[in-house]
Protein backbone atom coordinates (compact mmCIF):
# COMPACT_ATOMS: atom_id res chain seq x y z
CA UNK A 1 0.00 0.00 0.00
CA UNK A 2 1.61 3.60 -1.04
CA UNK A 3 -0.09 6.73 0.78
CA UNK A 4 -1.75 9.33 -1.93
CA UNK A 5 -0.14 12.42 -0.48
CA UNK A 6 -3.10 14.66 -2.24
CA UNK A 7 -5.77 12.69 -0.84
CA UNK A 8 -4.26 12.64 2.85
CA UNK A 9 -3.38 16.35 2.42
CA UNK A 10 -7.08 17.03 1.40
CA UNK A 11 -8.02 15.48 4.75
CA UNK A 12 -6.37 17.72 6.69
CA UNK A 13 -8.63 21.47 6.60
CA UNK A 14 -5.67 23.68 8.13
CA UNK A 15 -3.22 22.36 5.43
CA UNK A 16 -5.51 24.59 2.99
CA UNK A 17 -5.07 27.84 4.32
CA UNK A 18 -2.74 30.26 3.62
CA UNK A 19 -0.04 32.57 5.76
CA UNK A 20 1.32 35.86 5.08
CA UNK A 21 -0.39 35.16 0.82
CA UNK A 22 1.94 31.89 0.77
CA UNK A 23 0.14 28.40 0.58
CA UNK A 24 1.07 26.98 4.39
CA UNK A 25 4.16 24.99 4.32
CA UNK A 26 3.19 23.13 8.19
CA UNK A 27 6.85 20.91 9.18
CA UNK A 28 6.24 21.24 13.16
CA UNK A 29 4.49 17.94 13.49
CA UNK A 30 7.26 16.94 15.80
CA UNK A 31 5.96 19.77 17.63
CA UNK A 32 2.27 19.18 17.14
CA UNK A 33 0.85 17.39 14.27
CA UNK A 34 -2.50 18.87 12.27
CA UNK A 35 -5.52 17.02 12.53
CA UNK A 36 -7.71 15.30 9.83
CA UNK A 37 -11.52 16.51 9.20
CA UNK A 38 -12.53 13.22 10.76
CA UNK A 39 -10.79 13.66 14.20
CA UNK A 40 -12.47 17.27 14.01
CA UNK A 41 -15.71 15.76 13.03
CA UNK A 42 -15.82 12.58 15.78
CA UNK A 43 -15.29 14.93 18.66
CA UNK A 44 -18.13 17.60 17.28
CA UNK A 45 -20.36 14.58 16.86
CA UNK A 46 -19.90 14.00 20.65
CA UNK A 47 -20.36 17.46 21.29
CA UNK A 48 -23.48 17.20 19.21
CA UNK A 49 -25.10 14.45 19.88
CA UNK A 50 -23.97 12.26 23.22
CA UNK A 51 -22.21 14.89 25.64
CA UNK A 52 -22.90 13.69 29.18
CA UNK A 53 -20.34 12.64 31.77
CA UNK A 54 -18.78 8.55 31.49
CA UNK A 55 -18.93 5.93 34.27
CA UNK A 56 -22.12 7.82 36.07
CA UNK A 57 -25.62 8.69 34.57
CA UNK A 58 -27.90 5.57 33.88
CA UNK A 59 -29.34 7.30 30.90
CA UNK A 60 -29.40 6.79 27.17
CA UNK A 61 -26.55 9.62 26.75
CA UNK A 62 -24.49 8.74 29.26
CA UNK A 63 -24.15 5.35 28.22
CA UNK A 64 -23.19 6.29 24.58
CA UNK A 65 -20.92 8.80 25.46
CA UNK A 66 -19.49 5.92 28.00
CA UNK A 67 -19.25 3.12 25.47
CA UNK A 68 -17.70 5.61 22.90
CA UNK A 69 -14.85 6.67 24.96
CA UNK A 70 -13.64 3.33 26.33
CA UNK A 71 -14.04 2.29 22.31
CA UNK A 72 -11.83 4.35 22.15
CA UNK A 73 -9.24 2.88 25.00
CA UNK A 74 -9.44 -0.02 22.80
CA UNK A 75 -8.48 1.22 19.48
CA UNK A 76 -5.34 2.16 21.19
CA UNK A 77 -4.65 -0.90 22.49
CA UNK A 78 -4.98 -2.50 19.39
CA UNK A 79 -2.95 0.27 17.38
CA UNK A 80 0.11 -0.48 20.10
CA UNK A 81 -0.31 -4.21 20.39
CA UNK A 82 -1.69 -4.52 23.63
CA UNK A 83 -3.50 -7.95 24.43
CA UNK A 84 -5.32 -6.28 27.50
CA UNK A 85 -7.08 -2.67 27.38
CA UNK A 86 -6.87 -2.28 30.65
CA UNK A 87 -3.05 -1.55 30.75
CA UNK A 88 -3.92 1.63 28.41
CA UNK A 89 -4.35 4.46 30.78
CA UNK A 90 -5.26 7.94 29.21
CA UNK A 91 -3.41 10.85 30.80
CA UNK A 92 -3.16 14.47 30.02
CA UNK A 93 0.07 13.83 27.50
CA UNK A 94 3.15 11.71 27.48
CA UNK A 95 4.63 14.19 30.32
CA UNK A 96 1.96 13.02 32.53
CA UNK A 97 2.56 9.57 31.49
CA UNK A 98 5.69 9.94 32.39
CA UNK A 99 5.45 11.60 35.52
CA UNK A 100 2.49 9.09 36.46
CA UNK A 101 5.66 6.31 36.39
CA UNK A 102 7.75 8.10 38.48
CA UNK A 103 5.66 9.36 40.86
CA UNK A 104 3.11 5.70 41.43
CA UNK A 105 5.73 2.99 40.26
CA UNK A 106 8.93 5.05 41.04
CA UNK A 107 7.94 6.04 44.99
CA UNK A 108 7.25 2.53 45.53
CA UNK A 109 10.11 1.35 44.38
CA UNK A 110 12.85 3.39 43.70
CA UNK A 111 15.07 4.12 46.80
CA UNK A 112 18.54 6.20 47.92
CA UNK A 113 21.24 5.12 45.71
CA UNK A 114 18.82 3.32 42.88
CA UNK A 115 19.91 4.18 39.23
CA UNK A 116 17.61 5.35 36.41
CA UNK A 117 19.23 5.11 32.95
CA UNK A 118 18.40 7.53 30.80
CA UNK A 119 19.72 8.91 27.28
CA UNK A 120 21.49 12.02 25.86
CA UNK A 121 18.72 11.99 23.34
CA UNK A 122 15.91 12.65 25.91
CA UNK A 123 12.92 15.40 25.84
CA UNK A 124 12.94 17.05 29.04
CA UNK A 125 9.98 14.82 30.11
CA UNK A 126 12.00 12.22 30.58
CA UNK A 127 14.62 13.84 32.63
CA UNK A 128 13.00 16.30 34.92
CA UNK A 129 10.87 13.56 36.81
CA UNK A 130 14.04 11.59 37.67
CA UNK A 131 15.44 14.43 38.61
CA UNK A 132 12.77 15.26 40.72
CA UNK A 133 13.04 11.97 42.44
CA UNK A 134 16.77 12.34 42.97
CA UNK A 135 15.84 15.33 44.83
CA UNK A 136 13.58 14.08 46.71
CA UNK A 137 14.62 10.03 47.54
CA UNK A 138 18.63 10.22 45.88
CA UNK A 139 18.11 7.81 43.25
CA UNK A 140 20.84 8.56 40.89
CA UNK A 141 20.09 9.60 37.17
CA UNK A 142 22.87 8.28 34.89
CA UNK A 143 23.13 8.75 31.27
CA UNK A 144 23.72 6.91 28.46
CA UNK A 145 26.32 8.76 25.78
CA UNK A 146 26.46 9.64 22.18
CA UNK A 147 28.28 8.28 18.90
CA UNK A 148 29.53 11.40 16.62
CA UNK A 149 26.90 10.81 14.69
CA UNK A 150 24.17 10.92 17.24
CA UNK A 151 23.12 7.68 17.94
CA UNK A 152 23.34 6.11 21.65
CA UNK A 153 26.77 4.84 22.50
CA UNK A 154 25.91 1.27 23.56
CA UNK A 155 29.66 -0.19 23.81
CA UNK A 156 29.83 0.24 27.76
CA UNK A 157 26.26 -0.97 28.22
CA UNK A 158 26.57 -3.84 30.72
CA UNK A 159 29.04 -1.23 32.96
CA UNK A 160 26.04 1.25 32.44
CA UNK A 161 23.78 -0.69 33.70
CA UNK A 162 25.19 -1.88 36.90
CA UNK A 163 22.90 -0.97 39.83
CA UNK A 164 20.19 0.38 37.26
CA UNK A 165 16.08 -0.02 38.64
CA UNK A 166 15.21 1.62 35.40
CA UNK A 167 15.98 2.02 31.48
CA UNK A 168 14.02 5.28 30.69
CA UNK A 169 14.81 5.75 26.79
CA UNK A 170 12.83 7.99 23.93
CA UNK A 171 12.53 5.57 20.53
CA UNK A 172 12.99 8.36 18.43
CA UNK A 173 14.83 11.42 19.40
CA UNK A 174 13.42 14.69 18.74
CA UNK A 175 15.95 16.65 17.92
CA UNK A 176 18.43 14.32 15.41
CA UNK A 177 15.30 11.92 14.70
CA UNK A 178 17.56 9.17 15.78
CA UNK A 179 16.15 5.76 16.37
CA UNK A 180 17.51 4.06 19.20
CA UNK A 181 18.37 -0.14 19.56
CA UNK A 182 15.17 -0.20 22.27
CA UNK A 183 14.60 -3.40 21.70
CA UNK A 184 18.22 -4.22 22.73
CA UNK A 185 17.88 -1.88 25.84
CA UNK A 186 14.79 -3.21 27.37
CA UNK A 187 16.07 -6.89 27.25
CA UNK A 188 19.63 -5.27 28.65
CA UNK A 189 17.08 -3.88 31.41
CA UNK A 190 15.38 -7.07 31.99
CA UNK A 191 18.65 -9.41 32.25
CA UNK A 192 19.74 -7.06 35.44
CA UNK A 193 16.69 -7.14 36.72
CA UNK A 194 15.36 -3.37 35.77
CA UNK A 195 12.24 -2.23 33.59
CA UNK A 196 12.03 -0.52 30.96
CA UNK A 197 10.01 2.64 30.15
CA UNK A 198 10.17 3.54 26.39
CA UNK A 199 9.29 7.71 25.41
CA UNK A 200 7.59 6.77 22.09
CA UNK A 201 6.01 10.44 21.39
CA UNK A 202 7.90 10.30 18.24
CA UNK A 203 7.66 6.79 17.33
CA UNK A 204 3.79 6.01 17.98
CA UNK A 205 2.78 8.21 15.35
CA UNK A 206 5.42 7.50 12.75
CA UNK A 207 6.04 3.71 12.88
CA UNK A 208 4.16 0.80 13.58
CA UNK A 209 3.57 0.05 17.48
CA UNK A 210 3.59 -3.28 19.08
CA UNK A 211 4.45 -3.17 22.59
CA UNK A 212 5.82 -7.04 22.31
CA UNK A 213 8.15 -5.98 19.70
CA UNK A 214 9.19 -3.62 21.62
CA UNK A 215 9.58 -5.35 24.70
CA UNK A 216 9.49 -2.38 26.93
CA UNK A 217 7.06 -3.04 30.22
CA UNK A 218 6.11 1.04 30.21
CA UNK A 219 5.45 3.16 26.83
CA UNK A 220 4.16 6.85 26.98
CA UNK A 221 2.68 8.69 23.89
CA UNK A 222 0.57 11.86 23.54
CA UNK A 223 -2.64 12.24 21.51
CA UNK A 224 -2.07 15.70 19.40
CA UNK A 225 1.70 14.62 17.82
CA UNK A 226 -0.67 11.80 16.06
CA UNK A 227 -3.80 13.32 14.45
CA UNK A 228 -5.58 13.59 17.63
CA UNK A 229 -6.57 16.56 19.60
CA UNK A 230 -4.46 17.88 22.49
CA UNK A 231 -4.76 17.17 26.40
CA UNK A 232 -4.60 13.56 25.84
CA UNK A 233 -1.85 11.05 26.27
CA UNK A 234 -1.33 7.74 26.69
CA UNK A 235 0.49 5.77 29.43
CA UNK A 236 0.67 1.97 28.08
CA UNK A 237 1.97 -0.56 30.97
CA UNK A 238 2.47 -4.12 32.00
CA UNK A 239 -0.95 -5.22 33.80
CA UNK A 240 0.73 -6.88 36.98
CA UNK A 241 2.86 -3.98 37.14
CA UNK A 242 0.19 -1.57 37.05
CA UNK A 243 -2.12 -3.21 39.39
CA UNK A 244 0.62 -3.04 41.73
CA UNK A 245 1.11 0.41 41.48
CA UNK A 246 -0.40 2.84 44.31
CA UNK A 247 -2.76 5.46 42.39
CA UNK A 248 -1.12 8.80 41.56
CA UNK A 249 -3.85 11.35 41.32
CA UNK A 250 -6.51 11.33 44.02
CA UNK A 251 -9.96 11.83 43.37
CA UNK A 252 -13.47 10.88 41.57
CA UNK A 253 -13.47 7.72 38.96
CA UNK A 254 -10.47 6.23 40.52
CA UNK A 255 -12.49 4.88 44.28
CA UNK A 256 -14.22 2.03 44.57
CA UNK A 257 -15.21 2.97 47.81
CA UNK A 258 -14.64 6.55 49.84
CA UNK A 259 -15.08 6.13 53.86
CA UNK A 260 -14.07 8.60 56.67
CA UNK A 261 -10.90 6.47 57.85
CA UNK A 262 -9.84 5.95 53.96
CA UNK A 263 -10.50 4.85 50.62
CA UNK A 264 -10.11 1.63 48.06
CA UNK A 265 -8.44 2.71 44.91
CA UNK A 266 -10.76 1.62 41.82
CA UNK A 267 -9.03 -1.15 39.46
CA UNK A 268 -6.81 -0.20 36.61
CA UNK A 269 -6.70 1.69 34.43
CA UNK A 270 -9.32 3.93 35.95
CA UNK A 271 -7.29 4.05 39.43
CA UNK A 272 -4.71 6.09 37.96
CA UNK A 273 -7.70 8.63 35.94
CA UNK A 274 -9.15 10.47 38.82
CA UNK A 275 -11.72 12.97 37.81
CA UNK A 276 -13.97 13.52 34.58
CA UNK A 277 -11.82 12.47 31.91
CA UNK A 278 -11.42 14.28 28.75
CA UNK A 279 -14.10 12.20 27.26
CA UNK A 280 -14.36 14.63 23.55
CA UNK A 281 -10.07 13.83 23.71
CA UNK A 282 -10.65 10.45 24.32
CA UNK A 283 -12.84 9.93 21.10
CA UNK A 284 -10.82 12.43 19.35
CA UNK A 285 -7.58 10.20 19.80
CA UNK A 286 -9.68 6.78 19.16
CA UNK A 287 -10.42 8.41 15.74
CA UNK A 288 -6.95 9.61 15.12
CA UNK A 289 -5.26 5.77 15.36
CA UNK A 290 -8.85 5.16 13.10
CA UNK A 291 -7.41 7.45 10.54
CA UNK A 292 -3.93 5.88 10.49
CA UNK A 293 -4.79 2.80 10.75
CA UNK A 294 -6.92 3.33 7.82
CA UNK A 295 -3.90 4.97 5.78
CA UNK A 296 -1.77 2.20 6.82
CA UNK A 297 1.26 2.64 9.84
CA UNK A 298 3.55 0.62 7.14
CA UNK A 299 2.46 2.66 4.25
CA UNK A 300 3.67 6.39 6.06
CA UNK A 301 6.64 5.08 7.78
CA UNK A 302 7.66 3.86 3.85
CA UNK A 303 6.27 7.50 3.06
CA UNK A 304 8.42 9.57 5.74
CA UNK A 305 11.32 7.18 4.72
CA UNK A 306 11.56 8.36 1.26
CA UNK A 307 10.69 11.74 1.63
CA UNK A 308 13.69 12.11 4.32
CA UNK A 309 16.01 10.45 2.07
CA UNK A 310 15.15 13.15 -0.38
CA UNK A 311 15.18 15.63 1.97
CA UNK A 312 18.60 14.86 3.14
CA UNK A 313 19.44 14.26 -0.67
CA UNK A 314 18.28 17.63 -2.05
CA UNK A 315 19.26 19.97 0.79
CA UNK A 316 22.79 18.51 1.18
CA UNK A 317 22.65 18.51 -3.49
CA UNK A 318 21.68 22.91 -2.59
CA UNK A 319 23.85 23.69 0.06
CA UNK A 320 26.70 21.58 0.60
CA UNK A 321 28.75 22.21 4.06
CA UNK A 322 26.35 25.30 4.65
CA UNK A 323 23.76 23.32 5.90
CA UNK A 324 24.37 20.96 8.78
CA UNK A 325 21.68 18.44 9.84
CA UNK A 326 22.13 16.59 12.49
CA UNK A 327 21.78 12.70 13.09
CA UNK A 328 22.09 9.97 11.44
CA UNK A 329 22.03 9.98 7.38
CA UNK A 330 20.80 6.21 6.89
CA UNK A 331 16.79 6.21 6.93
CA UNK A 332 16.12 3.26 8.21
CA UNK A 333 18.03 4.61 12.01
CA UNK A 334 15.92 7.92 11.45
CA UNK A 335 12.69 9.11 11.79
CA UNK A 336 12.21 12.66 9.71
CA UNK A 337 12.98 15.18 11.84
CA UNK A 338 15.89 17.29 10.49
CA UNK A 339 17.11 19.97 13.17
CA UNK A 340 18.96 22.21 10.77
CA UNK A 341 22.17 24.93 11.45
CA UNK A 342 22.16 26.89 8.11
CA UNK A 343 26.00 28.76 8.52
CA UNK A 344 26.18 31.10 11.29
CA UNK A 345 22.29 32.01 11.01
CA UNK A 346 20.51 31.65 14.41
CA UNK A 347 17.71 29.22 14.36
CA UNK A 348 15.30 32.51 15.46
CA UNK A 349 16.61 34.70 12.28
CA UNK A 350 16.11 31.46 10.57
CA UNK A 351 12.83 30.40 10.76
CA UNK A 352 11.30 34.03 10.50
CA UNK A 353 12.52 33.99 7.35
CA UNK A 354 10.87 31.18 6.62
CA UNK A 355 7.92 31.76 8.35
CA UNK A 356 7.54 34.86 5.60
CA UNK A 357 7.48 32.24 3.18
CA UNK A 358 4.20 30.37 5.31
CA UNK A 359 6.93 27.67 6.31
CA UNK A 360 6.51 26.80 9.94
CA UNK A 361 9.25 25.11 11.52
CA UNK A 362 10.45 24.95 15.28
CA UNK A 363 13.40 27.12 16.27
CA UNK A 364 15.05 26.73 19.50
CA UNK A 365 16.21 23.82 21.88
CA UNK A 366 13.44 21.73 21.68
CA UNK A 367 12.98 21.11 24.80
CA UNK A 368 16.34 18.67 25.65
CA UNK A 369 18.82 20.94 26.46
CA UNK A 370 21.83 18.28 27.65
CA UNK A 371 21.23 17.00 24.01
CA UNK A 372 21.76 20.61 22.99
CA UNK A 373 25.35 21.16 25.18
CA UNK A 374 26.21 17.50 23.66
CA UNK A 375 25.64 19.12 19.83
CA UNK A 376 27.41 22.40 20.91
CA UNK A 377 24.69 24.39 20.20
CA UNK A 378 22.45 26.58 21.86
CA UNK A 379 19.42 25.82 19.48
CA UNK A 380 18.47 24.47 16.03
CA UNK A 381 15.95 24.87 13.29
CA UNK A 382 13.98 21.90 13.19
CA UNK A 383 11.93 20.38 10.11
CA UNK A 384 9.98 17.57 11.08
CA UNK A 385 8.02 15.60 8.11
CA UNK A 386 4.65 13.66 8.77
CA UNK A 387 2.48 11.71 6.54
CA UNK A 388 1.12 14.85 4.88
CA UNK A 389 3.95 16.36 3.59
CA UNK A 390 5.79 15.77 0.35
CA UNK A 391 8.17 17.21 -1.91
CA UNK A 392 6.72 20.03 -3.46
CA UNK A 393 7.03 21.24 1.03
CA UNK A 394 10.68 20.02 0.80
CA UNK A 395 11.14 22.35 -1.87
CA UNK A 396 9.37 25.48 -0.97
CA UNK A 397 11.85 24.82 2.88
CA UNK A 398 15.23 24.41 0.16
CA UNK A 399 13.97 27.70 -1.62
CA UNK A 400 13.37 29.59 1.92
CA UNK A 401 16.75 28.77 3.13
CA UNK A 402 18.37 30.02 -0.44
CA UNK A 403 16.88 33.28 0.94
CA UNK A 404 18.13 33.24 4.25
CA UNK A 405 21.59 32.56 3.25
CA UNK A 406 21.08 35.58 0.73
CA UNK A 407 19.50 37.72 3.43
CA UNK A 408 22.21 36.91 6.48
CA UNK A 409 24.86 36.84 3.98
CA UNK A 410 27.54 38.49 5.71
CA UNK B 1 1.94 41.78 6.89
CA UNK B 2 5.09 43.08 7.33
CA UNK B 3 8.14 42.56 5.59
CA UNK B 4 11.91 41.45 6.79
CA UNK B 5 12.89 44.75 6.89
CA UNK B 6 10.74 46.34 9.44
CA UNK B 7 12.19 43.94 11.72
CA UNK B 8 16.18 43.59 10.18
CA UNK B 9 16.56 47.25 9.83
CA UNK B 10 20.15 47.59 8.53
CA UNK B 11 21.65 49.63 11.86
CA UNK B 12 20.43 46.03 13.51
CA UNK B 13 22.30 44.04 11.18
CA UNK B 14 25.14 46.33 11.38
CA UNK B 15 25.22 46.10 15.28
CA UNK B 16 24.88 42.02 14.89
CA UNK B 17 28.09 41.95 12.46
CA UNK B 18 29.63 43.83 14.54
CA UNK B 19 29.05 43.89 17.93
CA UNK B 20 29.88 46.30 20.69
CA UNK B 21 31.26 46.08 24.08
CA UNK B 22 31.74 42.31 23.98
CA UNK B 23 33.58 40.62 26.25
CA UNK B 24 34.12 40.17 29.77
CA UNK B 25 34.69 42.66 33.33
CA UNK B 26 36.49 41.05 36.47
CA UNK B 27 33.64 40.37 39.35
CA UNK B 28 34.33 41.84 41.47
CA UNK B 29 34.96 44.25 41.25
CA UNK B 30 31.98 44.72 38.22
CA UNK B 31 28.35 43.33 38.63
CA UNK B 32 27.35 40.29 36.86
CA UNK B 33 24.26 39.12 35.65
CA UNK B 34 22.73 35.59 33.81
CA UNK B 35 19.75 36.01 32.07
CA UNK B 36 17.99 33.17 30.05
CA UNK B 37 15.85 33.10 26.72
CA UNK B 38 14.18 29.59 27.83
CA UNK B 39 11.97 30.07 24.06
CA UNK B 40 15.19 29.53 22.02
CA UNK B 41 17.86 28.77 24.87
CA UNK B 42 19.72 32.01 24.32
CA UNK B 43 22.17 32.96 27.17
CA UNK B 44 23.65 36.30 27.90
CA UNK B 45 26.16 37.81 30.37
CA UNK B 46 25.99 41.42 31.58
CA UNK B 47 29.16 42.89 32.77
CA UNK B 48 28.15 46.31 34.55
CA UNK B 49 31.09 48.18 36.05
CA UNK B 50 30.12 51.71 38.55
CA UNK B 51 32.05 54.28 39.58
CA UNK B 52 29.75 55.55 42.39
CA UNK B 53 26.46 56.29 40.47
CA UNK B 54 27.94 56.21 36.77
CA UNK B 55 28.09 53.55 34.72
CA UNK B 56 31.35 53.20 33.43
CA UNK B 57 31.67 50.26 31.42
CA UNK B 58 29.51 47.29 30.02
CA UNK B 59 30.19 44.20 28.38
CA UNK B 60 28.14 41.30 27.06
CA UNK B 61 29.32 37.68 26.72
CA UNK B 62 26.89 34.95 25.55
CA UNK B 63 24.91 33.56 22.29
CA UNK B 64 21.54 34.53 20.84
CA UNK B 65 19.76 35.95 17.56
CA UNK B 66 20.33 38.82 15.83
CA UNK B 67 17.91 40.63 18.02
CA UNK B 68 19.19 39.63 21.21
CA UNK B 69 22.52 40.34 20.54
CA UNK B 70 22.16 43.79 18.54
CA UNK B 71 19.55 44.71 21.24
CA UNK B 72 22.23 44.04 23.90
CA UNK B 73 25.07 45.69 22.04
CA UNK B 74 23.30 49.21 21.08
CA UNK B 75 21.43 48.88 24.71
CA UNK B 76 25.79 49.15 25.67
CA UNK B 77 26.22 52.39 23.71
CA UNK B 78 23.08 53.40 25.19
CA UNK B 79 24.38 53.13 28.48
CA UNK B 80 27.71 53.54 29.47
CA UNK B 81 29.18 56.87 30.50
CA UNK B 82 25.37 57.48 32.10
CA UNK B 83 24.52 57.69 35.99
CA UNK B 84 22.54 54.72 36.65
CA UNK B 85 19.27 56.74 37.09
CA UNK B 86 19.34 57.92 33.47
CA UNK B 87 20.11 53.92 32.29
CA UNK B 88 16.83 52.72 34.33
CA UNK B 89 15.45 56.07 32.33
CA UNK B 90 16.55 54.88 29.12
CA UNK B 91 15.18 50.88 29.90
CA UNK B 92 11.97 52.16 31.26
CA UNK B 93 11.61 53.63 27.56
CA UNK B 94 12.64 51.07 25.82
CA UNK B 95 11.00 48.75 27.84
CA UNK B 96 7.63 51.02 27.24
CA UNK B 97 8.39 50.79 22.87
CA UNK B 98 8.38 47.11 23.13
CA UNK B 99 5.08 46.47 25.33
CA UNK B 100 3.30 47.83 22.00
CA UNK B 101 1.20 45.17 20.69
CA UNK B 102 -0.71 44.62 17.44
CA UNK B 103 -4.03 43.66 18.36
CA UNK B 104 -4.44 40.07 15.95
CA UNK B 105 -1.63 38.45 14.86
CA UNK B 106 -3.63 37.79 11.60
CA UNK B 107 -4.31 41.47 11.24
CA UNK B 108 -2.66 43.39 8.25
CA UNK B 109 -3.49 47.13 10.39
CA UNK B 110 -0.53 49.38 10.50
CA UNK B 111 1.06 48.99 14.30
CA UNK B 112 1.05 52.12 16.12
CA UNK B 113 3.85 53.72 14.97
CA UNK B 114 4.32 57.52 16.05
CA UNK B 115 1.48 57.36 18.15
CA UNK B 116 2.02 59.40 21.47
CA UNK B 117 2.70 56.78 23.91
CA UNK B 118 5.79 56.01 22.24
CA UNK B 119 8.91 57.12 23.54
CA UNK B 120 11.48 58.61 21.74
CA UNK B 121 14.69 60.12 21.99
CA UNK B 122 16.01 56.45 22.17
CA UNK B 123 18.32 57.34 19.14
CA UNK B 124 19.41 54.03 17.28
CA UNK B 125 17.37 52.01 19.55
CA UNK B 126 14.32 53.04 17.17
CA UNK B 127 15.46 50.87 14.88
CA UNK B 128 14.08 48.15 17.49
CA UNK B 129 10.37 49.51 16.97
CA UNK B 130 9.57 47.18 14.31
CA UNK B 131 10.18 44.12 16.71
CA UNK B 132 6.77 44.76 18.34
CA UNK B 133 5.86 43.66 14.78
CA UNK B 134 6.93 40.24 15.61
CA UNK B 135 5.94 39.73 19.12
CA UNK B 136 7.93 36.22 19.52
CA UNK B 137 11.23 38.46 18.88
CA UNK B 138 10.53 40.78 21.99
CA UNK B 139 11.50 38.53 24.33
CA UNK B 140 14.73 38.70 22.55
CA UNK B 141 14.81 42.29 22.04
CA UNK B 142 14.33 42.88 25.62
CA UNK B 143 16.89 39.92 26.86
CA UNK B 144 20.02 41.83 27.19
CA UNK B 145 18.35 44.55 28.93
CA UNK B 146 16.30 42.93 31.74
CA UNK B 147 19.65 41.23 32.65
CA UNK B 148 21.34 44.87 32.96
CA UNK B 149 18.59 45.93 35.59
CA UNK B 150 19.31 42.41 37.04
CA UNK B 151 22.89 43.78 37.47
CA UNK B 152 22.00 46.96 38.47
CA UNK B 153 19.85 44.94 41.12
CA UNK B 154 22.95 43.34 42.42
CA UNK B 155 24.38 47.15 43.13
CA UNK B 156 21.73 47.46 46.44
CA UNK B 157 21.46 43.72 47.37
Amino acid sequence: MTLDVTAVKADFPLLGREVHGCPIVYLDSGATSQKPQAVLDAMNRYYETINANVHRGAYHIAELATIASEDARRSIARFIGATDEHEVVFTKNATEAINLVAHAWGRANLAEGDVVLVSLLEHHANIVPWHQLAEERGIVVRWIPLTDDGCLDLDDLDHLLEGVKLVAVTAVSNVTGAIPPVRRLADAAHAVGALCLIDGSQYVPHLATDVADLGCDFLAFTGHKMCGPTGIGVLWGRRELLDAMPPFLGGGEMILDVRQDGFTPNEVPWRFEAGTPPIAEMIGIGAAVDYLEGLGMDAIRKHEMSLTDYALRTLGDRFGDDLLIHGPTDTARRGGILSMCLREIHAHDLSQVLDQHGICVRAGHHCAKPLMRELGVTSTSRASLYLYNDESDVDALGDALEEAARFFDF
Amino acid sequence: MPGLEDLYREVILDHYRNPRNRGELEVPPALLAEGFNPLCGDEVKVYVQLDGDTITDVRISGQGCSISQSSASMMTTAVIGRTVDEARDTLRSFKQMMSIHEHGLDSHESPQDGSPEVPSGLGDLEALRGVVKFPVRIKCATLGWNTFDQALAEAHS
